[in-house]
């Protein structure tokens, strides 16, 4: 009788890509969730016109590079970068640039690298940077979050703004957008204000910036999940955030009054979606265990650098793209010792 | 890496040591280790190769025609590292002639077919050894080399060479992990043969000096744990040690890991640091060989999987066709869509059941597409690094990979790829089930291929600089020589006469009395006449093909 000869394992196989990637995908539903309870429609309507536009997107570069699309499409990866997106960007911006920005960063941060697996960058934080330093104006006209907002936008408003451009009735840009909790922290450290004054802003929450340390705590739960599944590991976002703490709290601790303490960091910008979902991204982070913690640790590091003397209030994106090129060479001098070798070799570390 | 305590038979618990990563995975034990193993029936004709071993093939001691003994030796060893052949039963030999053998490449090797005569007639065996103890380890040695022992666990090396070790050796590991799943044999034979193994450990201690003994085993195998505890009792050298259950711990350098927190060096052999490691299988098979004289030929093998009707375990003949023993195991299922031999993690998918049981078999499996199903087409590599995280030698599979598919064979050797022990783990976690192993095994064949070319190379360049230097010393004689000679002649001539023109004159003189010779016989000179035999040949080849060129002209 005749057989036919696979490869080993003979067994089930533990994973797939597919089901990392709908494990993320689960994992981000809380955070979505809160992002569209604080900013309304806005939020799934941008989520939609990315994720059609990231797989329509795929589908053409797979076409055009001779590759059969349904294997590829089916992992699931174009909806990771087109939710992360989606989550990074304000609610309101244009659809066109929603567009653009997916077909730059499937289109060309991903496809013209060679497809999932072979791009340097992380897709969803190079197509924002791109967006941020060419748009600058609509990538950081947040609406404030609906209780504080003079005019909360409705669906209708959203539709308006999102395809028509402009804002609802009678309204100026400047009635519906508002600073960022880190935004304002920025500006008015810069006006020489005390920690004290500024924290009398409504923007502020308990901890971090109001709604939006809600919608931290619910990546965080989400995050907390991916790491029960053994979906990430936990060196990335435990350092990321580490390194984010250490630096704010060394900082917070010398001059209490000119730094935001601590948790304002964690829980104000994009440092928990960053550290669970963005900094974890496995194609362009460090994949030794060692490395892993030097890539989070430094990325939280920059972070804060970016944040408190850098040109912009938040700085997840930056640190991430900056520590994606770091991450080969990471990888070079943290190779683990193989069992049976000594540490002092070269090249190894234990 | 790290040491914890762990449970034991002895109601204590001992310190052990768990090596990096490692998977867990569905044992499949209980399919075949529910009963007791079988006898195999005899079967139509036994297939046995040559070459079952590691090292060389053994050379072939009958001839076809031939009638054998059960146990006769029929097959030598080549050299050291290579291994006796004895027929598993009484009959005649049909050929020696090439057959498809057990190795993952499919392809067929020389093998010595027997036809049993069903008498089951036994050769003279050797004298049973029940003296080893007293006995020279060198004279024990060689009876286990006649014997034909080998590595039961898999790995197939000659027992005889391993037991002589060159080092001193201070502690004997005995291999029971039997980490794969759905393999029972070992597990099997520990339930239900201790003595046996007991048996073969003095022998091992006496030969490698050894003090003590320790006997792993997983903790998945609470009878044999226990059935060799019992046995080992009162003997203070021996100690069955009760190990926790994850893949690959069965693998050598793993197991005296867990037992004693000491790396084996990479790129080294466990006397390195002073242990021996032998399958418990091999014990027993050392036993038989010592004790009562007996060469291995035969061995327990595990016939399992959704595949066969009754799966369980066979005392079998080497060199039964497996066809044969999936029969006996109640035969196909129809459900089992590939025949594996060996465990599914390590083992290799065979194209046909027509080929023999080897002395490495210790297990046929016929996994069905829900136990084992087809992962399709590999996805590109995410670098999620589950690969680095499952690795029990701590090398980075993912790294290993690229180099290897870039063909980057240096690269792939710095990063450790022959501590690479083919395991398995990193595939069986990767998410975008990329064959890993498979592409460190045609890398490590490129390497020692690429090594025997350079080896071959080197040789080739030693020859051609030997010839050089040949020819330029025999040039240099013969400019010596010349030299002399010129010396010799440029001194002043003997009578005025000059010799130079004097041989000119004498050579004309020559030609004018051979012409004249010739002449006289009515024949004028040819200047084909005095050809060397080469320039002979030439000169007849052209006038043949002038002939058949003409020939065929002539036809058309």
């Amino acid at each position: 009788m005749q057989f036919k000869t696979p490869a080993p394992p003979h067994t089930r196989l533990d994973n797939d890509v597919t089901r990392v990637m709908a494990e993320v995908l689960i994992a981000l539903v809380p955070g979505i969730a809160a992002m569209t309870w604080y900013f309304g429609w806005g939020v799934p309507i941008t989520l939609l016109l990315a994720i059609t536009t990231a797989v329509a997107t795929e589908a053409l570069a797979l076409w055009l590079r001779g590759r059969p699309p349904k294997a590829t499409l089916m992992d699931l990866s174009a909806l990771v970068t087109a939710t992360l997106f989606t989550l990074t960007v304000p609610p309101t911006l244009p659809w066109w640039l929603s567009v653009l920005g997916m077909v730059f960063a499937i289109g060309v941060v991903k496809q013209l690298f060679g497809g999932l697996g072979y791009n340097p960058f992380n897709p969803a934080m190079a197509a924002y940077v791109f967006l941020l330093i060419s748009y600058p104006v609509s990538l950081t006209a947040w609406p404030p979050i609906q209780e504080l907002a003079p005019h909360p936008l409705h669906l209708m408003d959203y539709l308006g703004v999102i395809f028509g451009g402009h804002p609802p009735g009678g309204l100026t840009w400047d009635a519906v957008t508002m600073a960022t909790p880190l935004g304002e922290m920025r500006t008015q450290l810069g006006m020489d204000h005390m920690i004290s004054e500024i924290r009398q802003s409504p923007l502020w929450g308990d901890y971090g910036g109001r709604g939006w340390e809600w919608i931290a705590n619910w990546y965080l739960l989400g995050g907390l999940w991916l790491l029960f599944r053994k979906a990430i590991s936990w060196r990335i976002p435990a350092s990321m955030l580490g390194g984010l703490l250490v630096m704010a709290g060394l900082f917070w601790m010398m001059d209490p009054e000119s730094h935001p303490f601590p948790a304002f960091h964690l829980f104000s910008g994009g440092a928990m979606l960053g550290a669970f979902f963005i900094a974890t991204d496995p194609v362009t982070a460090a994949t030794t265990p060692k490395g892993q913690l030097i890539y989070g640790l430094l990325i939280g590091v920059l972070v804060f650098v970016i944040r408190t003397w850098g040109g912009y209030p938040d700085a997840v994106a930056f640190s991430v793209l900056l520590m994606n090129m770091a991450a080969p060479t990471i990888d070079q001098y943290t190779r683990p010792r193989v069992f049976g070798t000594h540490a002092r070799e070269a090249g190894h570390e234990d | 890496m790290s040491v914890h305590r762990y449970p034991q038979p002895s109601g204590r618990s001992r310190r052990l040591w768990r090596f990096h990563g490692g998977v867990h995975l569905p044992d499949r034990k209980a399919l075949s280790n529910t009963r007791p193993p079988l006898r195999a029936e005899l079967p139509g004709r036994l297939i046995l190769p040559l070459q079952q071993h590691i090292g060389e093939a053994a050379e072939p001691l009958v001839k076809a025609g031939d009638r054998v003994l059960k146990g006769q030796l029929i097959g030598r060893p080549r050299s050291y590292v290579s291994a006796a052949l004895h027929a598993p039963t009484s009959g005649r030999v049909t050929a020696i002639e090439d057959h498809p053998v057990p190795h993952p490449s499919g392809l067929s090797a020389p093998c010595i077919l027997i036809e049993p005569d069903g008498e089951e007639r036994w050769a003279e065996l050797p004298e049973p050894m029940p003296d080893f103890g007293t006995r020279d380890p060198a004279e024990i040695r060689e009876r286990i080399r006649w014997a034909g022992i080998v590595g039961l666990g898999g790995a197939a090396f000659p027992a005889s060479v391993k037991l002589n070790p060159g080092r001193p050796i201070h502690t004997l590991i005995l291999n029971g992990a039997e980490c794969e799943p759905y393999i029972t044999c070992d597990d099997l034979l520990m339930r239900g043969r201790p003595e046996a193994i007991l048996e073969g450990i003095p022998i091992l201690l006496h030969l490698t000096g050894a003090e003590r003994c320790l006997i792993g085993i997983e903790d998945n195998k609470p009878e044999a744990i226990r059935a060799l505890y019992e046995a080992a009792r009162g003997d203070e050298r021996i100690e069955v040690v009760r190990i926790p259950t994850l893949y690959p711990s069965g693998g050598e350098k793993q197991l005296i890991y867990v037992l004693t927190g000491k790396e084996v060096p990479s790129n080294g052999l466990p006397a390195d640091i002073g242990m021996v490691c032998h399958n418990v299988g091999t014990a027993a098979a050392i036993a038989d060989a010592v004790l009562r004289g007996r060469p291995l030929i035969s061995r327990l093998v595990t016939v399992t999987g959704g595949g066969v009707a009754q799966p369980g375990n066979f005392e079998a003949l080497i060199g039964t066709p497996v066809a044969d023993l999936i029969r006996q195991a109640g035969g196909y299922t129809g459900r089992g869509d590939r025949l594996v031999l060996g465990g599914p993690m390590m083992g290799f998918a065979l194209s046909d059941d027509g080929i023999p049981l080897h002395k490495a078999g210790n297990c046929l499996l016929l996994p069905t597409p829900e136990e084992a199903p087809d992962p399709g087409s590999a996805l590109a590599c995410i670098r999620c690094g589950r690969c680095a995280e499952a690795c029990p030698v701590n090398l980075l599979p993912q790294q290993l990979y690229w180099f290897a598919r870039a063909k980057d064979l240096d690269r792939v050797q710095d990063f450790n790829l022959f501590d690479c022990i083919e395991c398995a783990c990193c595939a069986q976690v990767c998410p975008s089930h990329i064959p890993l192993v498979q592409y460190y095994r045609y890398a490590k064949t490129e390497i020692w291929e690429r090594e025997r070319e350079r080896r071959q190379a080197e040789h080739a360049r030693r020859r051609h600089e030997a010839r050089q230097a040949r020819l330029e010393r025999l040039e240099r004689e013969r400019q010596a020589r010349l030299r002399k000679k010129k010396a010799a002649l440029a001194k002043p001539p003997a009578k005025g006469d000059d010799p130079r023109k004097a041989a000119i004159e004498a050579a004309k003189r020559r030609a004018a009395e051979k012409r004249a010779a010739l002449a006289a016989q009515g024949k004028t000179p040819r200047n084909t006449e005095n050809l060397t035999p080469a320039q002979r040949r030439q000169v007849e080849a052209a006038e043949a093909r002038r002939a058949a060129a003409a020939g065929s002209d002539t036809q058309e």
